[in-house]
């Protein structure tokens, strides 16, 4: 019995997830200055709600994390984007 | 002398010639204040992100300078003031902003003579 479970075989292999290594974006293409007037770009490290994305998810740093932060908040008190908002994306 | 950066909104409810001289009033402010106009931008009339003052577009104007710092506050006040004005941001240029814009507008610049000689 326990031999007869082992003997499975896949066509095709198993999606094991392989786990991607997340970079900070502006580390690696060495943007130092986020505009806050580039709200198409912000919208990327903002959920559909448009809450600010953890680091966790989006992988950058904590210095340019800081930043962006600061830039979406900037972008919102300016109303390039929105404070609360369903299905942004 | 440190370089700022100022976007203001202006009401949607006046024509193209009030919101101008709104504009005007802003610029020629500064200038009188002793400040030193760096670059220019109308971005014209755009949807906001969320009603302000029950108006759901606004005039955008971005302007670019280097002033001293006490300007700052006069500057705020008078936009605070000028009730054509719903929205203003004052912005700090530290080197890599300035070194960015510096970029952006050099591309734009060459972008724009490529289409002229096309």
């Amino acid at each position: 019995m326990a031999q007869g479970s082992s003997e499975i075989k896949y066509l095709t292999p198993i999606a094991v997830d392989t786990k991607k290594k997340k970079y900070c974006r502006f580390k690696k293409n060495r943007i130092k200055y986020i505009d806050y007037k580039d709200a198409d770009f912000l919208l990327r490290f903002v959920n559909e709600q448009g809450k600010i994305l953890p680091r966790r998810i989006t992988g950058t740093s904590t210095k340019y994390q800081r930043k962006v932060a600061q830039a979406i908040k900037r972008a919102r008190h300016l109303s390039l984007m929105p404070y609360v908002a369903d299905l942004l994306k | 002398m440190n370089q700022y950066e100022t976007v203001f909104i202006v009401t949607p409810v006046l024509s193209e010639e009030q919101m101008k001289e709104a504009v005007k009033k802003f610029q020629e402010y500064l200038k009188e204040k002793g400040a030193d106009i760096v670059h220019e931008e109308h971005w014209g009339m755009r949807k906001l992100a969320y009603p302000i003052q029950k108006k759901s577009t606004g005039f955008y104007h971005l302007v670019e300078y280097k002033a001293d710092g006490q300007l700052i506050a006069d500057l705020e006040l008078a936009f605070k003031r000028d009730e054509r004005i719903i929205r203003f941001l004052t912005v700090k240029l530290d080197k890599h902003a300035v070194a960015y814009n510096e970029k952006k507008r050099r591309k734009a610049k060459e972008a724009k003579g490529e289409t002229a000689q096309a």
